[in-house]
């Protein structure tokens, strides 16, 4: 049976269409979805008050507090690795067999479930380094999981810097590191900062990995070695126990705000970056 | 003097530079080492094969999670990759510049909504729904399917969107100049020509579904069997580890591990078969 390829074009096109727009639709529904019902619930009180009865009533300002410092021991740990992994991948090496090993190894570990590393964070530093459930264990933990992103975020902004820009730098005798230094990382900051945002937003999603390595304690931690409760592990405890829908809607209005925003000032650096050094 | 500092620069960097291959291999180390012992004792065979988990008798056999996350898998495949494909051709071939340029971000902004939210609307919106129209218990393979096949939308539109864009434009023009319709070339041209792009992108979305955890636990229904249809209930190996962590000591715990084993093998080589695709493409 032949049919008119303009006609099967048409036809294709819709169906193409149809997808697209179902996709967008559905993708569109869980955000307003949990958006519609958990706004109404947030109000200054609930971010800045305890929880009281398990999350039953009240705030959830220790887990925000949890979220906030797991996430910056991830980064801290994170950053340099992920930043001088990426330098020694686009300035100190050619293209060879030691950058593919480095960038296979990075993107297996991007690939590896949260769960695994939830698994081996609680083995290695939960009971072999003896840190407990802890701030320290749960961050290190995160601190492997974001730091792909990390090396790959920053080595796309290292590339972006055009090659002029360090030939000046080196023919006025400035040394390979100055160069990179001075020139090169000033150059390439809205992109790494953009590789350390995207981190910041896959470890406030995150939460099987959490909640093995940081345990799920609801007092406000006072030194790295305390447990916290993230926002995530909160909202998964309140629905998954059924203990408030009420607060578990607020507490996921909070994450996804906070994790879009994120993301949208991830991508809004790492476009103004490409447009100015092209 | 300078040129010590920057030999040592550059040996510092390079050891940095294998952090990632280091924790790769750490992390390989402390999952086998808690895992395989427990595999050797009771045997390959029987630790995959056998269907019969029951740890607090001794008896450790993941078949039934294996086929769960098998189930579960391919569900999300046969939802996810004919939607993202389509999703992708779209927005690559038939709108313009623009319209992708805002698109395509806003597709990669839902990869960012954390996994237990997609759980929660799951719990919420679909097992009531299936179970009211469909039967069962609602939480289901099913469930598990669709929410993963959603999950996995954003890993498969942007890469193939990526595959799609890098064919260059000249093989479109060549094929529109014949006279071919701009959906022909491509069905013919431009699909061909990314077609190692679109496998890799396909290949990296059955990872994140297998390794997909928190959504899964909450719409899945987590019951240790061999599931027969998408209306059972179903466990995966990723939701074993995660339900029973929390209370598991000894030779249980072991053999979360070993499940863990297991689930990192399967990884590996889906990472190593989607960085094989793409690295021959380039040749």
């Amino acid at each position: 049976m032949f049919i008119n390829p303009k006609i099967s074009q048409k036809i294709m096109i819709g169906v193409l269409a149809v997808a697209t727009g179902l996709t967008l639709i559905v993708l569109f529904y869980i955000i307003i979805f949990m958006l519609s019902r958990g706004i109404p619930v947030v109000d200054w009180k609930f971010l800045s008050t305890f929880p009281a009865k398990m999350g039953k009533s009240g705030g959830i300002l220790p887990t925000i507090i949890g979220t906030f410092v797991l996430t910056l021991v991830a980064i801290i740990v994170a950053t340099p690795l992920g930043v001088g992994a990426a330098i020694y991948l686009t300035e100190y090496t050619r293209e060879g067999k030691i950058t593919k090993i480095v960038r296979f190894g990075a993107e297996c570990l991007a690939g590896i479930p949260s769960i695994i590393f939830g698994l081996f964070g609680f083995i290695l530093f939960v009971v072999t380094l003896k840190m407990g459930w802890s701030i320290l264990s749960g961050g290190l933990t995160l601190a492997f999981m974001i730091l792909p992103t990390i090396i790959r975020t920053s080595e796309e902004a290292i590339k972006t810097v055009p090659n002029s820009y360090r030939e000046v730098s080196l023919s006025v005798g400035a040394t390979k590191w100055d160069t990179v230094r001075k020139v090169v990382l000033p150059n390439a900051l809205p992109g790494i900062v953009t590789g350390i945002i995207l981190g910041v937003g896959r470890s406030i999603g995150e939460t099987a990995a959490v909640i093995f390595t940081a345990g799920s304690s609801l007092r406000l931690p006072t030194s790295l070695y305390d447990s916290v409760r993230t926002m995530s592990v909160h909202f998964y405890i309140l629905s998954r126990e059924g203990i408030s829908m009420k607060n578990a809607y607020g507490t996921a209005a909070v994450l996804v705000i906070l994790v879009l925003s994120i993301n949208l000032i991830a991508y809004w650096l790492m476009n103004k970056l490409t447009k100015r050094n092209q | 003097m300078k040129n010590i500092k920057e030999i040592v620069v550059e040996k510092s960097l390079f050891l940095i530079a294998l952090s990632a291959i280091f924790m790769l291999f750490l992390i390989a180390v402390f999952i086998f080492k808690e895992g395989v012992p427990l595999i050797t004792k009771i045997g390959l065979k029987d630790f995959i094969a056998s269907a019969q988990w029951s740890p607090f008798e001794g008896k450790f056999g993941i078949f039934s999670m294996i086929m769960g996350s098998l189930w579960i898998t391919l569900g999300a495949l046969v939802i996810g990759v004919p939607l993202g494909l389509a999703c992708a051709i779209f927005l690559s071939e038939f709108v313009h510049k623009n319209t992708r340029a805002i698109l395509k971000p806003v597709v990669e902004l839902l990869a960012g909504i954390p996994s237990v939210v997609y759980g929660f609307i799951g719990v919420i919106v679909l097992v009531p729904f299936i179970r009211q129209h469909f039967g069962g218990p609602g939480l289901s393979i099913l469930a598990g399917a669709i929410i993963l096949g959603i999950m996995i939308l954003p890993t498969v539109i942007s890469i193939s969107i990526d595959a799609l864009q890098a064919v260059p434009r000249s093989y479109r023009e060549g094929s529109l100049a014949l006279g071919a319709t701009k959906w022909q070339t491509t069905r013919m041209v431009t699909l061909k020509a990314a077609q190692s792009g679109i496998v890799a992108s396909i290949i990296l979305g059955m990872g994140r579904a297998i390794g997909e955890t928190m959504a899964v636990i909450m719409v899945a229904g987590n019951a240790v069997k061999i599931p027969h249809s998408i209306l059972d209930p179903a466990r995966t190996l990723t939701t074993n580890i995660a339900l029973e962590m929390g209370f598991a000591s000894g030779d249980h715990r072991a053999a979360l591990f070993a499940t863990g084993v297991v689930l990192f093998i399967i990884i590996m080589i889906l990472n190593t078969l989607a960085n094989y695709v793409l690295t021959q493409h380039k040749k």
